[in-house]
C-alpha cells in the first residue's frame, strides 16, 4: 500500500482534550508514527461522550475515538520520579514534540523547551496553549464558548436583542488544531531541510484572532473606519440572502440578486419578474424590492422540497445549500459515493462508522490503519522500541510510572 | 537561518476565503506566493464585491463588509476591501490575461518557475480558460497542485455554488448551532469552513513538497471545502454513528453536558449609547471549578445547595443557574469579571467586539498586530501579523497587503526573465497593469 506524505515520522504527543489532538490525528492519519502519551486516567476526552450505545467507558466515548485514530498510545504519569528519562528517551526518538499541557507545566518538570533544546539542536515542539507561553492571560483556561467569544467573531453572530451564539460542539477547537497542524508541519520542514529545532508557541486565541471566518475582516473594518460589526435584528432578509424555510425544511441562499439572470433561471422565468425594476443593479439594496422579491419567492420554496431547490439553484448557478441533518447526510450519496465515511475495527465497540479524509492526496493517501488506542495499549511496545528491557519496563510499572 | 518554506514558490489563483486563507499561512511560512490576477476579468467576493464601489456604499454598514480605509472608496478600491485585504499580507500580486494564448504562454513560463499552486474557484474553471491539471502538467511534471472545490471533483453536487456557509448547511452544522428556541431562519451565516480549508489546504501542501523530496513526484490533491469541515461536526456524527441520535441544537451550551456553560449578561467601561451588549462567558468544566465559581461570586446561599455540588445536578438546574449567575455577573465589568474568575480558576472572558480588540492587554503584549502603510499613500493601518511564534525562524509582515500587479515589475523580469522590449508589449497587449478595466463597475 502506498504511504501517507509522513511516513517515517515519529510525532511524541503530550496532547489532551480536541485542539492538540485534531492537530497530531492529522499528523497520524497522513502517515506519522503518534505516541500518544495519556496520563493513568486517559486523555480527559475518554471521559466524555457521546458513548458507544449510552455506555460509558474509556474506550466508549466517541469524542476521542474521531479524534485519536492512528496513534499508539502509552499510559505514563508524567509527574513522577521515574518518568523524566522515559519521556526524554522518546525525544531522543521522536522528529517532533507536540504538547498541550497548561502552560509551564513541562519546564516545572524539566521537560520543557529549555530540556529538549538542550537534549537535541533539531528537534521542533509546538506548545499549544489557549493564550501562549507569553502572555498576561498565560494561566487562563478556555472551552470552546471562551475562546470563540473573546478571540472569534462570536460577537457578531446571532440577533441584535440576543446573546451572541456559537458554533457547534467545539468547533473553534478544531479550528485550532488544523492551524497547529500547520505550524508543526511548517516546523518539521525546517528541522528537515535546515536541521532547525524550535519552539513554536501556538496561542489558539492568537489563531481565532486571526480566523478568516471573518474576525480578520471585522478587525480591520474597525481599524479602517471605525465602524463596528454587529448582529443582525432579525433573520436576514436580502435578495436570496439567508435561511428560508422550503416544503421539506430550510434552504440557505446568499447575495442571488447580483445576478438575476441565474436566479431567474433557477426560478423558471416567472413573468412578475420579467419587469424590468428586478433587473437593474443594485436592486438588492432597494428594501421595498427586496420585501416584495421575498415575498413573491417563498411560495415557490414552500411549495419545494430542499433537494428540488437546490437542484434548481446548481442547474442555474445560484449560491445555495440545504440545511441537512446529520442522518441526511450520512444517508447521502453524493458523499458515500466520493469514499467520504471511513469504517474501522475496534476490539470492543466492532466497526466503526466515521467522517474520513479532510482530502484526497492520491500519491500519498490519507488512511486509517489503526483504531485509536485503547488505555495503554503500546506501553509496553513503545518503551520496548526505545530500549527498555523488560525488567526495566516491570520496574517501572511495578513503581507506578507507566500503566 | 531561513524561514520554513524559503524558496518554496507558489501560484495563487484563489478567491474569497478559504483558498487565500491557505496561500496566506504558505506565505506567512515563507513561501514566495504569486497572485496571478486579470485586469480585465473580476473575480466577485476576493477584492471586493465591486472594483469601484460608490462612496455611498463604503459610508454605511457592518465594519467588515464596507468599511474601507476612512470611510472612502480611495484610488483603487480593490486593494483595500476590509473584507478581503488581512489575506493580502506577505504575497506578490502579478497580473496576466489568462483568457488570451500570450496569457497562457505567460502562465506556463511561471509554472515551470513554481513548486506549488493552489486554487479554489468553482469546478471546472481552470479548464475552462485551458489551464486545467494536463496544461499544468506539461508546463511542470512535479508541481503540487492544490484545488479546493466545494463538494469535489465528482459527484452530482460537483459544480454546486457555494460559500462556506452552504457547504456547512450540506454537512450538517447549520442544523446544529444557533438559538435552540428560535427558527432556523434567524441562524447567522458562519464561514468556519474557510478557516479549516485554508488550515488543511496548507497542511496538505506541505504534505505534498514532503512527498515530492522523497520521490520527485507532485501530485493534485484535492480538498473538498465540505468533507474538511467533518472534523468540527466531530461529536454529532459519532453520535449518529454509535447510537443513531440525531443531535439538536445546543445554542451556547456544553456538547459534553458541562453545566455551568453559558454567555452571561455584563457591562464594560465606555458603554456609551449602545446600552451595553455585553458579555461575559464562563464554562464550568468540573467540580473544583464550580467551587471556584462559588467563591467567586461570594459564595451565595443558593450556590450551597449540595444537589449542585456534582455536574449532574448542575445539568437539572442549568436554566436556574443560568438566571442566578447572571444577576450576578449583570453589573460587573466583563474585564473584572473574567480576572475574578479565573484567578479561581473558572475559564471565562468577555465576548469582544471588533472595537475593543486592538486595546486587549494579550493582543497588545503579544504584538499581534503591525502598522503598515496601504499601497497609494491611502493611510497607515494595523494589519494582522501571522499569528505562529517560531522561536528560530521568526514569522512577520515581510510585504504590505499587496495591491493589484504591484510586483509586475519583479515577476516578469526576475522570475520569467522577459526582456524590456517584450515587457512593453505585454503592456501594450494588456497583460500588466494595476487598474481593473475601467467598465468594470
Amino acid at each position: 500500500m502506498t504511504s501517507g506524505p509522513l511516513d517515517g515520522v515519529t510525532v511524541l504527543d503530550l496532547t489532551e482534550h480536541i485542539a492538540g489532538p485534531y492537530c497530531t490525528k492529522l499528523f497520524a492519519d497522513f502517515g506519522a508514527d503518534v505516541i500518544k502519551i495519556e496520563p493513568p486516567g486517559g486523555d480527559p476526552s475518554r471521559s466524555v461522550g457521546p458513548w458507544h450505545q449510552g455506555t460509558p467507558g474509556p474506550e466508549r466515548s466517541g469524542t476521542f475515538f474521531y479524534f485519536n485514530t492512528n496513534k499508539r498510545s502509552l499510559v505514563l504519569d508524567i509527574e513522577h520520579p521515574d518518568a523524566k528519562a522515559v519521556v526524554e528517551r522518546l525525544m531522543r526518538r521522536a522528529h517532533i514534540v507536540v504538547e498541550s499541557q497548561p502552560a509551564g507545566r513541562l519546564d516545572a518538570l524539566g521537560l520543557g523547551w529549555r530540556r529538549v533544546s538542550s537534549l537535541r539542536d533539531d528537534l521542533p515542539m509546538v506548545s499549544i496553549t489557549p493564550f501562549g507561553h507569553d502572555s498576561p492571560y498565560r494561566d487562563y483556561q478556555v472551552s470552546d464558548l471562551v475562546l470563540y467569544g473573546f478571540a472569534g467573531e462570536m460577537y457578531s453572530i446571532g440577533v441584535q436583542d440576543r446573546e451572541p451564539v456559537k458554533m457547534y460542539g467545539t468547533a473553534s477547537l478544531v479550528e485550532c488544531g488544523s492551524a497547529a497542524a500547520t505550524g508543526a508541519m511548517a516546523a518539521l520542514t525546517a528541522a528537515e531541510l535546515q536541521g532547525v529545532g524550535q519552539h513554536v508557541d501556538f496561542s489558539m486565541a492568537d489563531a481565532q484572532f486571526n480566523g478568516v471566518d471573518r474576525r480578520h475582516a471585522a478587525t480591520i473594518g474597525f481599524e479602517f473606519a471605525g465602524r463596528r460589526s454587529l448582529r443582525a435584528p432579525g433573520p436576514a432578509a436580502g435578495m436570496l440572502a439567508g435561511v428560508y424555510p422550503c416544503a421539506d425544511g430550510y434552504v440557505e441562499f446568499s447575495g442571488a440578486a447580483i445576478r438575476i439572470p441565474r436566479l431567474n433561471e433557477m426560478l423558471g422565468s416567472p413573468d412578475w419578474l420579467q419587469d424590468d425594476k428586478w433587473w437593474q443593479p443594485g436592486v438588492n439594496l432597494i428594501p421595498d424590492l427586496v420585501e416584495e422579491f421575498n415575498a413573491m419567492f417563498l411560495p415557490w420554496a414552500l411549495e419545494r422540497g430542499k433537494r428540488e431547490i437546490w437542484a434548481a439553484a446548481r442547474e442555474a448557478k445560484v449560491l445555495c445549500g440545504p440545511l441537512f441533518s446529520v442522518d441526511e447526510l450520512f444517508e447521502d450519496s453524493h458523499f458515500s459515493d466520493r469514499g467520504f465515511w471511513s469504517t474501522v475495527e475496534h476490539d470492543e465497540l466492532g466497526e466503526v462508522k466515521l467522517p474520513g479524509r479532510p482530502l484526497i492526496m492520491p500519491a500519498s493517501p490519507w488512511s486509517i490503519r489503526r483504531p485509536p488506542p485503547r488505555l495503554g495499549q503500546h506501553t509496553d511496545e513503545v518503551l520496548a522500541e526505545c530500549g527498555f528491557s523488560a525488567s526495566e519496563i516491570f520496574k517501572l510499572s511495578t513503581s507506578g510510572a507507566i500503566g | 537561518m531561513s524561514l520554513p518554506l524559503a524558496g518554496i514558490r507558489v501560484i495563487d489563483l484563489t478567491v474569497v476565503w478559504a483558498g487565500t486563507f491557505a496561500s496566506t499561512l504558505l506565505a506567512d511560512l515563507g513561501a514566495e506566493v504569486i497572485k496571478v490576477e486579470n485586469m480585465h476579468v473580476w473575480q466577485p467576493m476576493t477584492r471586493g464585491g465591486q472594483a469601484r464601489p460608490s462612496p455611498a456604499l463604503v459610508k454605511a454598514g457592518a465594519g467588515w463588509a464596507t468599511g474601507y480605509p476612512n470611510s472612502e472608496p480611495g484610488p483603487r478600491p480593490w486593494n483595500y476591501c476590509p473584507t478581503f485585504v488581512q489575506q493580502y499580507r506577505n504575497k506578490h500580486s502579478m497580473t496576466v490575461d489568462l483568457v488570451s494564448d500570450e496569457g497562457r504562454e505567460i502562465f506556463a513560463r511561471l509554472v515551470a518557475e513554481s513548486d506549488a499552486l493552489v486554487e479554489n474557484n468553482a469546478s471546472g474553471t481552470l479548464e475552462k480558460i485551458g489551464i486545467g491539471p494536463d496544461f499544468l502538467r506539461q508546463a511542470r511534471e512535479d508541481l503540487v497542485v492544490l484545488r479546493m472545490p466545494a463538494y469535489g471533483s465528482d459527484g452530482p453536487y460537483r459544480f454546486a455554488r457555494a460559500l462556506g456557509v452552504h457547504l456547512e448547511s450540506v454537512m450538517g452544522h447549520t442544523l446544529l448551532r444557533g438559538y435552540p428556541d428560535l427558527d432556523p431562519s434567524y441562524i447567522t451565516s458562519i464561514f468556519s469552513g474557510d478557516y479549516v480549508a485554508g488550515a488543511h489546504g496548507a497542511f496538505a501542501v506541505m504534505s505534498a513538497l514532503r512527498h515530492r523530496r522523497r520521490t520527485g513526484e507532485g501530485q493534485l490533491i484535492e480538498l473538498a471545502q465540505a468533507e474538511c469541515a467533518g472534523g468540527m461536526l466531530a461529536q454529532a456524527f459519532m453520535d449518529f454513528s454509535f447510537n443513531g441520535v440525531v443531535q439538536g441544537r445546543t445554542g451556547n451550551r456544553s456538547v459534553d453536558g458541562f453545566a455551568p456553560y453559558n454567555l452571561y449578561p455584563a457591562r464594560s467601561e465606555g458603554d456609551g449609547a449602545d446600552g451595553g451588549d455585553r458579555w461575559i462567558s464562563i464554562s464550568v468544566l468540573d467540580d473544583d471549578q464550580w467551587l471556584g465559581l462559588r467563591e467567586a461570586m461570594g459564595d451565595p446561599e443558593w450556590a450551597r445547595d449540595p444537589e449542585l455540588r456534582r455536574n449532574e445536578g448542575r445539568l437539572t438546574h442549568h436554566d436556574e443557574l443560568d438566571a442566578r449567575i447572571a444577576e450576578w455577573t449583570a453589573t460587573r465589568d466583563d474585564y473584572e469579571l473574567m480576572h475574578l474568575l479565573q484567578s479561581h480558576g473558572v475559564p471565562a472572558a468577555p465576548v469582544l467586539d471588533s472595537s475593543r480588540i486592538y486595546d486587549d492587554p494579550h493582543v497588545e503584549h503579544r504584538q499581534l498586530n503591525e502598522a503598515h502603510e496601504l499601497y497609494d499613500g491611502v493611510g497607515t493601518f494595523r494589519f494582522n501579523k501571522p499569528f505562529f511564534r517560531f522561536s528560530e525562524t521568526p514569522l512577520g509582515i515581510r510585504k504590505p497587503p499587496v495591491a493589484l500587479g504591484e510586483d509586475n515589475d519583479y515577476v516578469y523580469r526576475e522570475v520569467l526573465g522577459y526582456s524590456d522590449d517584450e515587457i512593453a508589449g505585454f503592456v501594450e497587449r494588456g497583460h500588466i497593469g494595476m487598474d481593473y478595466d475601467p467598465e468594470i463597475p
